[in-house]
């Protein structure tokens, strides 16, 4: 496990990619590119397992593949289930003499429906019982896969297929599930979030997260111009203002108790408005033009500004 | 409302059917081909005065719909194989529960993940026995957008009447296809609610099932019934109990309930079957089909006929078996690998049965059905 990261655009161009090209995700979708950096952070031999999901889908459409690592497609809730075993069998297969490799990287790779939903209890599961897995959830706010359906990764006001917005309801009414916060809670080695338009801060963390021993979580934006209803070239721009904004600010997360804002989140002096955000994507157009939601507009911006405050204070920055 | 007509898939069909049979409640989870169902009810369901809840899997979503059910509130699901694989246990509390309940299955490839947007009959089997334990239930298989609407009506007539979960299942391509759908008059659509207890309260027994039909009447949560259920073997008052003769008692009743009521659930169509030699029985997609087989093989001058199921479980094995002794062969065509085949075969055996399997998104074409009606008149 010698292989350094590719930080560097220079290294980064020369280190194999684990991705290739010619897959079949949507113009503009951020998780290739996530997975690309992901792969700029690799030590060595690794093994992918992964949750049904869009990622999963478009990466592998009958008869080709685009993985050129190792790589198990799992069900839609299983993903930290299967990783656990793949780990645990390598460390027996290790002791016993009967594998070639000193180590093996295993992540787990799920969307946030496969994360913050159905795959909930099987991530906590792993979490708790501690196995040395890098779990990574690509977090396009919604069901993108089957169609744009509402999850517990939805933020306030997103309208989807299941969250209408209209004249009674101004698209998903609940918050966000604060997902790293809750796997920081089980007290593991490293909790970080990313956002794929810093990709040094990126690349470092996932090296990072592969370099503890036990279990590691990397929360990474991933904005869908599909679901969004955003242009396909706006992607790295919404997911820098998702970090501007304090949507979705970089931190990270030591044993469950130390947190360290990321240099991008640090050097915020003011949070940017959600506005910047929200109006470039079509799935929260109903919330500026309807005049009975600025005060759920308001709303929001008051949840996100109020958990920016309170994760500044966890991170000990004025 | 009066009569409308739309032009519609069959999964919105089905929806439109449950909001028509009066459904005020909808657990749901997205998954393909199903999603659709789901969609429409989260848009619809607040318009009837009911709720859609999105949950965060299919175990919670089911879950919930025993829970909304057991209020007095006629509640469903929808989903596919990978969703109902994980609703299983569940199903099995709804049975032992006798928790009125709609559980529709827009069937696709499996198993595992398999061929989502394509379809397939592969979950007849799971449909019966996928829970464990010794039970029965029913399972209607509609054929058009029409049948999407009218038996998920029929569903909630059947899960209210029974205290029974019952299935809709559909293969992806009903779910999928689009065609005419006449929503009736409400005033012409027969509804049935579960039975009210009408005793003292002191006397009320939860689980003490009508000699008639063996459905005990069903109380309602927070009402002035005392309300007691559980998933262990229980007695009438509900108590649970390691006894063997309560225990036998329980699971007979529960069969017997679906058993011998099944003249009344069962519906099926038979199409020239009267002078028939060979039978071709099929349902969903394949069976429409087989309808077109069998006109082509008539013009022939080959008397062939179809009985088309729409309701497979419980099975129509009476009709079956009286089939097998008017006919010289009967044909199975089935998008999977033999499911309702080997319940045709020990209903009416000796009569040889033919099965035409196809594990895949395609069903059996008209003009494949028909070289099979020639080559077994030929023998």
């Amino acid at each position: 496990m010698t292989e350094e990261a590719a930080v560097r655009i220079k290294d980064m161009l020369e280190k194999d990619e684990i991705l290739s090209s010619g897959h079949r995700m949507c113009a503009g979708c951020a998780a290739p590119t996530i997975v690309k950096l992901m792969g700029m952070a690799l030590r060595g031999p690794t093994v992918v397992c992964e949750a049904t999901g869009c990622l999963e889908v478009a990466t592998t459409i009958y008869p080709y593949t685009a993985w050129k690592i190792p790589w198990i497609h799992v069900a839609f809730e299983n993903a930290s289930a299967v990783a656990s075993g793949v780990v645990e069998a390598y460390k027996v297969m290790h002791q016993k003499g009967r594998f070639e490799h000193e180590h093996v990287d295993v992540i787990a790779i799920g969307g946030d429906g496969g994360t913050f939903d159905i795959g909930f209890g099987s991530l906590s599961g792993m979490l708790e019982r501690g196995h040395d897995v890098v779990y990574m959830v690509y977090d396009n706010g919604a069901y993108q896969n089957t169609g744009i359906q509402r999850s517990g990764a939805t933020l306030p006001g997103q309208e989807t297929t299941t969250s209408w917005a209209g004249k009674v309801s101004p698209g998903k009414e609940q918050r966000k599930k604060p997902i790293a916060e809750i796997v920081a809670a089980h007290k593991i080695p490293y909790v970080a979030t990313v956002s794929p338009y810093h990709r040094r801060d990126f690349i470092q963390k996932f090296r990072k997260a592969l370099e503890v021993e036990g279990p590691a979580f990397i929360h990474a934006i991933s904005p869908c111009p599909r679901g969004w209803r955003s242009e396909t070239g706006k992607s790295m721009e919404l997911a820098k203002l998702a970090v501007e904004t304090g949507i979705h600010p970089l931190y990270e997360v030591f044993d469950g108790e130390e947190y360290k804002m990321s240099g991008p989140s640090k050097r915020i002096k003011e949070l940017t408005p959600i506005e910047d955000y929200m109006k470039p994507q079509g799935q929260f157009r109903h919330l500026f033009k309807d005049p009975q939601w600025e005060g759920f507009r308001e709303q929001i911006q008051t949840w996100i500004k109020e958990d920016w405050e309170l994760l500044k204070k966890k991170c000990g920055v004025e | 409302m009066p009569e409308k007509v739309m032009f519609t898939m069959g999964d919105i069909a089905c929806a439109e059917g449950a909001l028509a049979a009066g459904c005020k409640y909808f657990g749901g989870y997205p998954i393909t081909p199903a999603t659709e169902i789901a969609e429409w009810m989260s848009q619809k369901m607040p318009q009837y005065g009911g709720a859609y809840v999105q949950y965060e899997d299919e175990i919670a979503s089911i879950t919930s719909v025993i829970g909304a059910s057991w209020t007095g509130t006629k509640s469903m699901t929808a989903t596919s194989g990978p969703g109902v694989s994980l609703m299983l246990e569940a199903i099995g509390l709804a049975v032992m529960t006798e928790t009125p309940l709609v559980l529709v299955n827009i069937m696709r490839g499996g198993p595992s993940t398999g061929q989502p947007t394509r379809g397939q009959q592969g979950d007849i089997m799971q449909a019966k026995w996928g829970s464990h334990g010794d039970y029965q239930i029913i399972a209607l298989t509609p054929a058009s957008v029409q049948e999407m609407f009218d038996q998920t009506v029929q569903a909630f007539n059947l899960s209210e009447k029974y205290r029974t979960p019952v299935f809709v299942l559909a293969d992806e391509t009903v779910g999928h296809m689009r065609e005419k759908l006449v929503i009736p008059d409400e005033k012409d659509l027969k509804l049935v609610s579960r039975k009210q207890p009408t005793v003292d309260p002191s006397e009320y027994l939860p689980f003490k099932a009508d000699e008639d039909d063996l459905v005990p009447p069903m109380a309602l949560l927070g009402s002035k019934y005392q309300f007691y259920a559980t998933g262990l073997t229980h007695d009438e008052r509900g108590y649970p109990s390691d006894k063997e003769h309560i225990q036998i008692k329980l699971v007979t009743r529960l069969q017997d309930k679906i058993l011998k009521n099944a003249d009344d659930i069962i519906d099926l169509e038979k199409f020239m079957l009267d002078d028939a030699d060979i039978a071709v029985i099929a349902y969903g997609t394949p069976s429409r089909s087989a309808k077109k087989a069998i006109k082509d093989a008539r013009a022939e001058g080959i008397k062939a006929g179809l009985l088309r199921l729409k309701t497979v479980w419980p099975f129509p094995e009476d009709i079956v078996a009286d089939l097998g002794t008017e006919v010289k062969h009967i044909i199975v065509p089935e998008q999977n690998l033999g499911q309702v085949y080997h319940m045709v075969r020990s209903a009416a055996a000796p009569t040889p049965i033919h099965l035409m399997a196809k594990p895949a998104g395609m069903p059996q074409l008209p003009h494949e059905i028909l070289a099979k009606i020639r080559e077994i008149d030929s023998i």
